[in-house]
């Protein structure tokens, strides 16, 4: 059925109905993964009633999609009441989860709610790694467990692998478990700062080596030619294009009501507990802000050589401090696909070159002051 | 003739957009879009409604068309959706464990 998703994209894009919708139900979680960008204590969660009205609220704005997250979800002693209010409703559920609580009897009910898809990390094939980043002794062999009885429920399962310093070399082996088990398999390069804006677990991220060798393996990236091609003139990119789906066709909710662009993206645009859904998504004026941004708003983006091709993540150029800016982690994919630095990169090193800068003596009486560094 | 009766597939995930359902197959994730008279023929899907009357008393209602080729057209949309499990079709009332989905939003 090639196209019928373009032509739904489309539709929605016009009528501004939102497609899909992440909402984490707690941020509380049972693991502690050293890269996760979330404070894991409860500021006060929306409550069952709140969740279930906000479901409601969803489903008649015309949301198709609702992927639970958190945190942790099955730590909600209410989560099966969720995700059976949500199928009653008729959504496509999808979950993100470490498994860490499913056993057979979870995993059979998932399948009798006919449960689309349920994403679960997995940093490693080996105990050693895999339980050094999650920081729970044993949890690998607990969430594998898990992944097979979902398996063997013959529920649509994706092994998720974060790409780090810490478990750089172990992606390939994660991927051939996942061959062996029969589920899908993700990698995901992105390291997120944290919520309150500390950046250092950035440091985290694979380095420039590590990316240039895994965008160059076609297990993961498929045609390699085709991913780490040469970006084209620059004069075919459509300038009017938008820069991706946060806040056209999909948002985030938090454990906590906030609405946001997306899980990636934390710019306020209203709460659910004071407002309705489709109110805060269709009046919001940051959300119609976001909406409104083109390729051609992004003043150093649009003139790149990688604008046609980038993946440049509009919540990460927000956390940088300018949702129109680049996003250097989006740069460093870039130059590690194709070898070439973006615009960023190239505006950067020139303003690297000249950090310090002697500014001519100004005559006495004149401003700026005499021999000023700027 | 014996009556025919459609149910819609409750593990199917659906929406209604600008007035045309869209689901998505719980089988394979496959999406599907109907066209208005197809959306309503779904929605009065209940499992106990005979398709002829569905057809006589919504269809031909709202659309100018003559009753027995627009049984004859729904029988086959009927067919065709069974064929991708995102419907069930039976000679006898088919009675569902799940509320009705996508009917209300």
């Amino acid at each position: 059925m090639i196209g019928v998703l373009e032509e739904i994209t489309a539709k929605a894009l016009r009528l501004n109905v939102p497609l899909a919708v992440q909402l984490d139900i707690t941020y509380r979680c049972n693991e502690r993964c050293v890269h996760c960008y979330l404070d894991h204590h409860d500021h006060g969660e929306m409550t069952t009633a709140e969740i279930l009205r906000l479901i409601d609220e969803m489903a008649d704005a015309g949301v198709l999609t609702l992927t639970l997250s958190g945190g942790e979800i099955f730590l909600r002693k209410d989560f099966f009441e969720i995700v059976e209010h949500a199928r009653r409703l008729s959504f496509c559920v999808k979950l993100k989860t470490n498994a860490l609580l499913i056993g057979e009897r979870e995993a059979a009910r998932l399948r009798d709610l006919a449960v689309q898809e349920i994403q679960v990390s997995i940093y490693s094939h080996r105990p050693e790694v895999h339980d050094a980043i999650t920081l729970v002794p044993g949890s690998l062999n607990r969430s594998l467990s898990a992944i097979r009885f979902l398996k063997a429920q013959k529920l649509k399962v994706v092994m998720a692998n974060v790409l780090m310093r810490q478990n750089k070399d172990d992606y390939v082996a994660v991927q051939d478990l996942s061959d062996e088990i029969g589920v899908d398999f993700t990698l995901d390069p992105t390291i997120t700062p944290m919520m309150d804006g500390d950046r250092s677990i950035l440091g985290l991220g694979a380095d420039a080596h590590t990316l240039r060798e895994v965008f160059r393996d076609s297990a993961v990236v498929g045609d390699i030619d085709e991913f780490c091609a040469i970006p084209s003139d620059s004069g075919e990119v459509d300038l009017d294009s938008r820069p991706c789906s946060a806040g056209h066709t999909t948002c985030y909710v938090s454990p906590y009501g906030d609405v946001f662009p997306c899980v990636q993206f934390p710019l306020p645009t209203g709460n659910v507990r004071r407002e309705r859904f489709v109110d805060i998504w269709r009046h919001s004026s940051q959300m119609n802000e976001v909406r409104s941004i083109r390729l051609k708003d992004l003043p150093t983006c649009s003139s790149c050589s990688h604008a046609g091709a980038c993946t440049r993540c509009p919540g990460l150029a927000y956390m940088e401090g300018n949702m129109r800016g680049p996003s250097s982690q989006d740069c460093e994919k870039s130059f590690a696909r194709t070898g070439i630095p973006s615009a960023n990169m190239l505006n950067n090193k020139r303003a690297g070159a000249n950090l310090v800068q002697i500014l001519p003596v100004a005559a006495p009486g004149n401003s700026p002051a005499a021999g000023a560094i700027a | 003739m014996s009556s025919l009766y459609i149910s819609r597939n409750p593990r199917v995930a659906a929406r209604i957009l600008d007035g045309e359902m869209m689901i998505m197959s719980g089988r394979d994730s496959s999406l599907f879009t109907l066209n208005r008279t197809a959306t309503i023929l779904w929605q009065w899907a209940d499992g106990v409604t005979p398709l002829e009357r569905i057809v006589e008393q919504r269809i031909c209602i709202e659309f100018d068309v003559e009753p027995e080729q627009a049984l004859q057209d729904a029988e086959t949309l009927a067919r065709e959706l069974a064929s991708h499990e995102i419907m069930q079709i039976s000679e006898e009332p088919i009675l569902q464990p799940h509320s009705s989905p996508g009917v209300s939003r």
